[in-house]
């Protein structure tokens, strides 16, 4: 099938190329790392309080990091893109036979690939901090990472389409994401915060996959956080791609 | 018009039409274009910066539609049939298209994967197409560190992987230096010897003379004039010669004016202007008409108008003006 080979094509181009300058992969990651060593010890203490969900600071911790470093790891994704643009890159696959859901897709899963590899280095930095894991759980976290991945690239891709320019993309993607983040209960538990917060908090897909994402890392899996994490991201997943291929699709008009 | 004038044309539009809306209101960039190109020339677009030229090339490269009007090429309707029409195209935009920080061998292959040629199929035509453009040493570094007509060509050859029937071409020389022009324009040449039809957009006038067969003036979205080089420049006035004639001017007239390639002769502060069709073969035979009358000219000049002159008949604008 003529979409799987062209989405593989992208993706191994893409990767190709951000791996021959990894230097945003490493400073993606390096935010994350200073927030585990610098902010995360700050919790031992608050974990004490009542309000604070189970699990122990770190196991509150780390899934939200997690969450922002996908977030991160994929929001910001469309600056390259209008690097590509702007040599033409774009146009020139455009006026090709190939797939425009690959176009999008391929460039994506690039993304998922390298926001999972700074995930595996987070987790691994933070066990020596008492952050304990399930592998089972940890695996199915991974997948809901992957799907916020799949589903804030697109979006980013597509506001680049749109925007055309870095200047013009920067302020809308730390508008879109600066509330994203507060609202998704990443630093400290929404659980913390006053029963308004908490019902505007459940608008924001990204508290329900920090609260499925926390329920992993404490192998709770009965837990319906976990289906409505993952019901929520998938649904979106499917918006924002189908959003994304059509904005590749006309990116020529 | 070459000999194959009246075999389907590679490219057609009738009444190709485009608005953009703008803040102060509808502009028409294409405001009626009928063209028609014959497969295996080179065929060029000319005309100052908007004047329509790339919005015309976008239709064509089915990368915006037209508001009104159709245009086919390599026999697909670009509206209806986008896909079929880019599998038989190659475009080049102004904007290039190699990415800087991917190699020339990578960008040759991905373009010729992505048209389902295998692995292996797009690495031997990669070879042949960088040994063709003289890159052969530069295929493994980035194209960032290439200089500026050799990334041209790379974009070029990038366009050319699948060996289509129709390369677009959008202002391929423009910002290179002379030097680098005349190389690119071998390269474009040697695109007539397989057969592509080149369509190219340029504001350079000696580009449009040095390298089409035909070429078309646009200007405010409307086509202004139409036919090969030689030929437009010959519908303006023809070619004029002027000679000096040591004297002799009232005879020289007189002999010269009845002869049929002349469209007029006349005397003017001792020098005689011949108005003649094609200058290259007026000037050995007023030579031996002169010769014979023992009437040797002292000097002789010939003018050939310029494409400037056919665009500053047609538009009341020189384009040397326009396009700075």
């Amino acid at each position: 099938m003529r979409i799987f080979r062209d989405t593989w094509l992208i993706f191994e181009r893409s990767l190709t190329l951000s791996l021959r300058n990894p230097v945003w992969v490493i400073l993606g990651v390096m935010q994350p790392i200073l927030y585990l060593f610098l902010f995360g010890p700050l919790l031992n203490n608050i974990a004490k309080m009542p309000g604070f969900p189970p699990g122990g600071a770190f196991n509150v911790f780390v899934p939200g990091i997690l969450v922002m470093t996908a977030l991160f790891g994929s929001a910001f994704v469309g600056f390259g893109l209008c690097d590509e643009m702007r040599e033409g890159v774009v146009e020139r696959m455009t006026v090709t036979p190939m797939s425009r859901v690959a176009m999008l897709v391929g460039r994506s899963l690039r993304d998922v690939v390298l926001l999972l590899a700074q995930g595996l280095i987070l987790v691994g930095l933070a066990i020596p901090f008492g952050l304990e894991i399930n592998v089972g759980g940890v695996a199915v976290a991974f997948a809901l990472l992957a799907l916020i991945g799949l589903m804030m690239s697109p979006v980013s891709y597509t506001l680049a389409l749109v925007l055309k320019s870095e200047d013009s993309l920067a302020p809308v993607v730390n508008g879109l994401t600066l509330p994203l983040l507060l609202l998704s209960g990443v630093m400290l538990p929404m659980s913390l915060a006053p029963d308004w917060l908490q019902t505007v908090a459940k608008f924001n897909p990204l508290y329900h996959a920090v609260a499925a994402i926390r329920a992993l890392f404490n192998a709770s899996f009965a837990d319906q956080e976990i289906l409505v994490g993952v019901a929520v991201l998938v649904v979106l997943t499917i918006v924002t791609i189908t959003m994304g291929a059509r904005s590749f699709a006309r990116a020529s008009a | 018009m070459s000999a194959q004038s009246n075999t389907q044309p590679t490219i057609e539009t009738v009444g190709l039409r485009r608005t953009f809306k703008g803040r102060g209101g509808a502009v028409e960039a294409v405001a009626g274009v009928d063209l028609r190109v014959n497969a295996g020339d080179i065929f060029g677009f000319l005309g100052p910066n908007g004047a329509g030229k790339t919005t015309t090339l976008r239709i064509l490269a089915t990368l915006l539609p037209p508001t009104a009007g159709t245009a086919s090429v390599a026999g697909f309707d670009v509206a209806r049939h986008p896909r079929q029409v880019r599998e038989r195209i190659g475009y080049v935009a102004q904007s290039g298209g190699s990415y800087r920080e991917a190699t020339g061998r990578e960008e040759l292959i991905i373009q010729g994967r992505l048209f389902g040629m295998s692995k292996a199929e797009a690495g031997r035509r990669a070879v042949e197409i960088l040994a063709a453009l003289d890159l052969t040493e530069a295929a493994d570094r980035t194209c960032k560190t290439y200089s500026g007509g050799m990334r041209r060509r790379l974009n070029i050859g990038i366009g050319m992987v699948h060996r289509p029937a129709v390369l677009f071409l959008d202002e391929p020389t423009t910002g290179l230096d002379p030097q680098a022009r005349a190389r690119l324009w071998e390269e474009i040449r040697k695109l007539r010897e397989t057969g592509t039809t080149v369509f190219l957009t340029t504001h350079y006038l000696e580009e449009a003379d040095a390298l089409c067969d035909c070429l078309a003036i646009i200007d405010h979205g409307r086509i202004v004039a139409e036919g090969s080089p030689d030929d437009l420049k010959r519908e303006i006035s023809g070619d004029v010669l002027t000679i000096g004639v040591n004297g002799n001017g009232d005879q020289v007239v007189k002999l010269l004016s009845g002869q049929p390639f002349v469209r007029e002769a006349e005397l003017d502060d001792g020098l005689v202007r011949l108005y003649v069709d094609r200058g290259e073969e007026a000037v050995p035979q007023v030579l031996r008409l002169l010769d014979a009358k023992g009437l040797a000219p002292s000097t002789m000049d010939l003018h050939r108008p310029s494409l400037d002159d056919v665009f500053l008949k047609k538009t009341g604008r020189s384009l040397r003006e326009s396009a700075a």
